[in-house]
């Protein structure tokens, strides 16, 4: 199965990863042969086989409901580009 | 041509945990920005979920309180998306294997018929943060508090007709997830949010038209607003030639309208996957017994309860179970007075139209149960009218005193002193003299019979409302029958 380059865009897009020509055509053969190899998965049997959800055969550890994190904003925000009034400032989101 | 309405509704319910579903961050609402968002809720590198027992526990009491199926086995997705106040990229959902599955809901419409309406299934996830477009120095703002606040998405199935239905389906939805302790259920503070999906068929057509999505209509009011004026814009589209688009809207309720979002064409492409940071969560029927068994009495159990134990009917029952406080209120009156009835008619009455009158709900009434049950006493042992009830009333509720110091204070009491009320008749009957021919001549019974009332009403006037009624019929009758 191979991917179109309108495709690679796409997914670029959603990714929000700026990606140049080269990129985009050595992408192209990559990704083609990763969905080649989904191909041949999809081709195994699995009539009856109950999907997994993840590859440990393990359950989700419950925590209890109990307030266990103390307020570190001032440390956070010494890593933040920029912060004013306690809140995280980022380029203007247009609604 | 006749058009059908059909609407189905998708209604976000933030659950009332200590901590947030993934993180020990506490989720109280209001605090200093960014002051409960940590490490896990800011998305830090090498951060790990594990999810909250009480979130799940919440969840599986909401689904047995809809008996719907409770999935043993459900499944953490990733819903990706870009958006500043989502620090990860990605909202932790469930999309394929939702922990409730199909249920039912009941819901109470205001000819007092009852209505069915599927629950397709609801499904535990992440609220993001939030985003502050005010003026920073044209930048936007973001507070993370919120982020990682455990939600409850309840899918209702698309089977209500018309908003009225809509507005009465999320009444019930309301009543349920309050009456379980589960939210808070405050809609004005974002605890209980609503999508609407809207479309419309011709009358007896089978398949469903195109729908659109109506996003966070957020009061009970708007969403029977929202849903009427996108079903009227969806048939005029129609009627004028047009198509419905599928998209997504918004309610704008200043103009009452909604306005399609405009959206990139695939912004919706999420890319669904399970979260490799989460285990499948399991739970056996132990534990969803053991939360059955802290269900409490639910609206419609207490609503049977209402009209069997206390009398009354499904019409005066149905409003007064719609939230909790307001049925303990009912509860505690209805006891102590002795009178149910009473007491219904009361707090639908008198206190429902201060509360309204007041924009309060009933937990910050002025009035507690024990001194409106003291005041219905008060009517019940003669001391005071019915009338002159809803005055002392009003004192209560303006708080000036208790029920016998406004009655003592204000001489409310009511006149049974025949000698008293006689020289009232007495007086009424000398200063009206042409109402008492007026009486005497009258042949038709039922005419006369007004003409008494008539002079009934002045002598009530001229004892302020005091007197007792039933005497002054009684002295009244005697009077004019010896004239």
């Amino acid at each position: 199965m191979s991917i179109s380059k309108e495709q690679i865009e796409q997914v670029a897009y959603l990714a929000r990863i700026q990606i140049s020509d080269a990129e985009k055509s050595a992408l192209e053969s990559k990704l083609s042969s990763i969905l080649d190899m989904v191909d041949e998965l999809q081709a195994a049997d699995t009539d009856g086989i109950t999907p997994m959800a993840h590859p440990l055969d393990a359950t989700q550890r419950l925590r209890p409901d109990e307030v266990t994190e103390p307020n570190e904003r001032e440390k956070f925000q010494k890593l933040a580009p920029e912060a004013e009034n306690g809140l995280y400032l980022v380029p203007r989101v247009v609604e | 041509m006749q058009w059908e309405t059909v609407i189905g509704l998708e209604v976000h319910v933030q659950l009332a945990t200590q901590s947030k579903i993934f993180s020990g961050a506490s989720t109280n609402y209001g605090a200093e920005p960014n002051t409960q968002a940590c490490a896990i809720d800011l998305a830090m590198p090498g951060m790990l979920p594990v999810l909250n027992e009480g979130a799940v526990r919440m969840a599986v009491k909401f689904g047995l309180a809809v008996n719907a199926d409770i999935a043993h086995r459900s499944v953490f997705d990733r819903k990706n998306y870009f958006y500043a106040d989502l620090p990860k990229g990605y909202q932790i959902s469930q999309m394929y294997y939702p922990i409730v599955g199909r249920g039912e809901v009941s819901i109470n419409l205001p000819d007092n018929s009852t209505r069915p309406v599927g629950i397709h299934h609801a499904h535990m996830e992440e609220d993001a943060g939030k985003s502050l477009h005010e003026d920073f120095h044209g930048q936007t703002g973001i507070d993370l508090n919120r982020a990682g606040t455990p939600l409850l998405e309840i899918v209702s199935e698309p089977d209500m007709r018309s908003a009225e239905q809509a507005a009465a389906y999320l009444r019930k939805i309301h009543s349920i997830v309050t009456y379980l302790g589960i939210s808070d259920g405050d809609m004005s503070q974002g605890s209980m949010r609503c999508d609407c999906n809207v479309s419309v068929r011709p009358v007896g057509q089978e398949e469903f038209g195109t729908r659109t999505e109506i996003k966070n209509v957020n009061s009970f009011r708007f969403v029977e607003k929202a849903i009427n004026t996108e079903a009227e814009r969806q048939i005029e589209l129609i009627e004028d030639g047009g198509t419905v688009e599928q998209e997504t809207r918004l309610y704008d309720a200043d103009r009452n309208e909604t306005r399609s979002m405009r959206t990139k064409e695939f912004a919706n492409d999420y890319r669904y996957f399970p979260d490799p940071d989460l285990l499948p969560v399991e739970i056996d029927d132990d534990y969803i017994n053991d939360v059955r068994g802290e269900l409490p009495e639910l609206p419609d159990e207490k609503q049977a309860r209402f009209t069997r134990d206390y009398g009354l009917s499904e019409a005066d029952a149905a409003p007064l179970v719609q939230n909790q406080a307001q049925a303990d209120y009912f509860e505690t009156v209805a006891k102590a007075s002795g009178d149910p009835r009473q007491a219904a008619n009361w707090i639908m009455g008198e206190l429902a139209r201060l509360m309204n009158q007041n924009d309060i709900t009933i937990d910050q009434c002025p009035v507690s149960a024990e001194s409106l049950a003291t005041l219905m006493g008060r009517i019940q042992d003669g001391t005071i009218s019915t009338k002159i009830a809803k005055q002392v009333f009003e004192a209560l509720w303006n708080g000036e005193g208790t029920t016998d110091e406004i009655i003592e204070n204000q001489g409310l009491k009511q006149v049974s002193d025949s000698g008293e009320i006689e020289s009232l008749v007495d007086q009424v009957l000398s200063e009206n003299p042409e109402m008492v021919e007026d009486y005497l001549g009258e042949e038709v019974a039922k005419k006369q019979k007004k003409k008494f009332n008539a002079l009934v009403g002045q002598v009530m006037k001229a004892s302020q409302g005091k007197a007792n009624p039933a005497q002054v019929n009684d002295i009244l009758q005697s009077k004019l029958s010896k004239n």
